[in-house]
């Protein structure tokens, strides 16, 4: 039965091409924009540790002074200064938990011809790595002594290893960071969160260095960013009234979590009682939550899909219109199949079966739009442009958005069509 | 006029769930077209602020990482073999230029007890000048003066990482935000216990800051300079990662030879420095990439769906055209004119067309109101959505042409003929 709906369907799309192209080409060019939208949004807002994020917590207090507090609507800072970054990660409530903070690394490579060369480097604790699950091809990260110590060790990205090292195991050789060697003590294999949350935003291929904070600070390297709440001395971060560092947590439970709510306020009124803070407000923020709150994803690509959807809704307006027209021209045919015996059932699956070979037509076509868009995109000097690139996801939901619109769209003409009686149209010709 | 309406609202009546359908889609087609307008238009806006520096003929070349403890010395050096360049007229170092996104801020109060985190402080953008840079830069003196050789000398930093001497220059905006209807010269403002004298209100200068530029109206325009000693400062902001950025100025013509030979002169006297050379004219377009990018797809996608919505008027209108192929020929038998056929076609899709842009309109309203309220969107100008509107009426009337122009040519003889 289907193949025969599949024939007449294909006969009555062949008889009027330019109307069956004009409906594959319009659902495919919403579909292939909203595909390419998607692609982008999910690139830029999807989980930056799929399997792990659950777990990841953001905790926030209050240094701020008292002007202009209003109890209850303060806002707590989005990041730590050095002495309580220091004193959270001394009493070690949670089950791992990482002081971070971006900085820029100046590399200088001592063998060969390579110019010094600048790459994102990060500065933590030892945690950093079993927390945020970062797998390593050589050697491992370093021991919590290694941070006590401020022992200069590091661990390098894939993509540094090959270019100082050409890619063999770099375990245990020495990397010059600005004017100090450091020894290698694991090299990653490809680790790419995007965005990368941890060390101050932004889309790419990873960071290049990972040092411990306390050598990091000894080498005299100095955070990318950095936020004072009041004018006091800033040559040393570490006594400076400023936020630079983040303090990340794996927190396992929902009780773990509610455990590690009531240590900061209890942590924020010790340090009231001793007059260092005065606002109370705290905060634990879940990984996706944390990325909400801090805008990390770009506002214009939330437009550009909303808008990409409008669209995507007009061409499916546009393709129901020209299904309609289609079917109303055919009322004749419908009313002598319907008198020749057809059900109404049968009339309205052959218009769906219609209806869905231009959703296929127009998922392949708009998937080579996609493409097109894609490849367009990629052309774009945006940080994230580069890693746009259709993935089997967004290659499915491609079809399922064709031929869910398509049908959605064919629902109505094919109502239509089914609802034809079949004498009058008999009579009439 | 009126039995043309009464016959084209009688044919529509019949045909009600296609006539809807266009309505429907021209409504949507105004209302996202007008947003997508309004999108482009605010980012074109921001793109073309002007910028009182001298944008085409500005080389800022930086230099990271090099020599820290020798790094006092260097900036008088690196200077004068700037300065030696063949074209080149001014040359100075700054910590950071407009757009770099380099820019530190702070907020000033006018009252001497202000200090920075109160909430009448103003925030503002500021980088500091070496001597030579405000010539380098192009900046336009509107009011007082630029800084002295002996203010230049006394800049060394305090702790704060702010300059020892107490002399400021700001842009206009700033000036009019923080003392409105004032001069700004000779008044102090305050950020305790930092006190600066503004000795100089300049152009309007562009800031990058988010928080500076969402400070007010003008927020892209707060911005301040402070004199610095470059040879006492050099490393004082990062030890370990010296950065020194260096503006040099020439006419746009000698721009490019410029920028290359300062690049290579630069890495003769600093070997184990990073350097990178940019025109101003690069920095701003890559301060602006996003914006351009986003107009550009903004704008893609209005022109295809403007062509969807036209195939789909035409689709539907081709349809009734042949599905009323009787008709038209009984009109014409009767004695109806080619033009009064075309003009009836006109006539429907004139009708349609209201009504899908008064709605389109309204819903255009309506989804700028929900993204102002959900979003940072800014309220949308009244005109947008007239013009809007005009653009679908003319898309609809030369989407129709075609199919009732064939409806014209429909011979009378087609009435006498059985369907």
């Amino acid at each position: 039965m289907f193949s025969y709906y599949l024939n007449l369907a294909l006969r009555s799309l062949r008889r009027n091409i330019v109307l069956t192209s004009l409906m594959v080409s319009s659902l495919a060019l919403g579909v292939g924009s909203c595909i390419c939208m998607l692609t982008v949004l999910r690139l830029l807002a999807g989980d930056p540790l799929p399997g792990l994020s659950a777990h990841i917590f953001f905790p926030e207090i209050d240094p701020q002074p008292a002007t202009g507090y209003v109890p209850g609507q303060a806002k707590p800072m989005d990041a730590f200064t050095y002495v309580d970054a220091m004193n959270l990660l001394r009493t070690r409530k949670a089950h791992r938990q990482s002081a971070v903070s971006g900085f820029k690394a100046k590399i200088v490579p001592q063998s060969g011809n390579l110019d010094p060369f600048f790459t994102n480097g990060v500065m933590a604790t030892a945690d950093f790595f079993p927390m945020f699950g970062v797998p390593f091809r050589y050697g491992s990260g370093w021991s919590r002594s290694d941070d006590d110590g401020a022992v200069p060790v590091v661990v390098i990205a894939d993509y540094v290893n090959d270019k100082l090292f050409g890619g063999v195991d770099s375990v245990g050789r020495m990397v010059r960071i600005g004017e100090r060697d450091f020894r290698v003590v694991g090299v990653l294999r490809h680790w790419a969160p995007q965005p990368r949350f941890y060390s101050g935003g932004g889309y790419g291929q990873g960071d290049g260095v990972f040092l411990p904070l306390q050598s990091a600070l000894a080498a005299g390297m100095s955070t990318q960013y950095f936020d004072c709440y009041v004018q006091g001395d800033q040559r040393d971060l570490r006594t400076a009234p400023c936020v630079w560092l983040g303090v990340w947590l794996q927190l396992d439970s929902e009780a773990d979590a509610q455990t590690y709510q009531a240590f900061l306020t209890h942590y924020v009124g010790q340090q009231i009682r001793q007059g260092r803070f005065v606002r109370s407000d705290v905060a634990l923020l879940g990984l996706t939550t944390w990325l909400r709150d801090e805008q990390m994803v770009p506002e214009d690509v939330r437009q550009l899909t909303r808008l990409a959807f409008g669209f995507l809704l007009i061409c499916v307006v546009n393709t129901v219109g020209l299904l309609l027209a289609k079917c109303l021209r055919r009322a004749r045919e419908i009313g002598v199949r319907r008198a020749l015996g057809a059900s109404r059932a049968t009339i309205f699956a052959q218009f769906m079966v219609e209806a869905g070979i231009i959703g296929l037509a127009g998922g392949v076509l708009g998937l080579a739009f996609a493409q097109l868009g894609l490849w367009a995109i990629r052309h774009e000097p945006a940080e994230y442009a580069p890693l746009a690139h259709l993935d089997v996801r967004m290659f499915a939901m491609t079809f399922a958005i064709a031929l869910v619109s398509s049908l959605v769209a064919g629902m109505l003409p094919a109502w239509r069509a089914c609802r034809i009686s079949p004498a009058i149209q008999v009579k009439e010709g | 006029m009126t039995p043309e309406f009464r016959h084209v609202l009688s044919s529509l009546r019949a045909h009600r769930v296609p006539a809807l359908l266009v309505i429907f889609e021209i409504a949507l087609a105004c209302a996202v077209l007008c947003n997508a307008v309004f999108m482009i238009g605010q980012r074109m806006s921001d793109m073309h602020l002007p910028n009182a520096i001298d944008e085409q003929g500005i080389v800022v070349v930086s230099m990271r990482g090099g020599d820290a403890a020798g790094a006092a010395g260097s900036v008088p050096r690196d200077l004068e073999a700037l300065r030696s360049i063949a074209g080149v007229q001014a040359a100075g170092s700054v910590t950071s230029v407009p757009l770099d996104n380099n820019g530190q801020n702070d907020a000033f109060g006018t009252s001497p007890d202000a200090r920075m985190e109160d909430a009448a402080s103003v925030t503002l953008e500021y980088s500091f000048l070496g001597e030579g840079a405000d010539k380098a830069l192009g900046l336009h003196l509107l009011q007082g003066r630029f800084f002295t050789a002996e203010e230049y000398a006394n800049s060394s930093l305090r702790p704060e990482l702010m300059p020892r001497s107490h002399v400021a220059i700001i842009t206009q905006s700033l000036a009019q935000r923080i003392w409105p209807g004032q001069s700004a010269i000779g008044k102090v403002m305050y950020s305790k216990p930092l006190w600066y004298t503004v000795v100089g209100v300049i152009a309007d200068v562009l800031c990058s800051n988010d928080a500076v530029r969402s400070g007010g109206d003008r927020g892209f325009y707060y911005g301040a300079f402070f004199p610095i000693d470059p040879a006492g400062s050099v490393g004082a902001f990062s030890p370990a990662n010296p950065q020194t950025n260096y503006v040099l100025r020439s006419l746009p013509a000698e721009r490019d030879r410029v920028l290359g030979e300062a690049v290579r002169r630069l890495k003769q006297l600093n070997p184990a420095a990073v350097i990178q050379a940019k025109r101003f004219t690069d920095v701003r377009d890559q301060y602006f990439a996003d914006n351009a990018s986003v107009a550009i797809t903004l704008a893609v996608i209005c022109v295809i769906m403007l062509l969807v919505t036209a195939f789909g008027i035409v689709g539907l209108t081709s349809f009734w055209v042949r599905q009323r192929r009787r008709q038209i020929g009984i009109r014409r038998a009767i004695g109806a004119s080619r033009r009064q056929v075309v003009y009836y076609f006109q006539t429907e899709n004139f009708l349609l067309s209201t009504i899908g842009v008064m709605l389109g309109m309204a819903l255009a309203f309506g989804i700028n109101l929900y993204l102002m309220q959900h979003y940072q969107m800014q309220h949308m100008p009244w005109y947008y959505l007239p013009a809007g509107a005009l653009t679908l009426w003319l898309l609809g009337q030369l989407a129709v042409l075609g199919p009732a122009l064939r409806a014209a040519q429909v011979p009378p003889m087609v009435a006498t003929r059985a369907a």
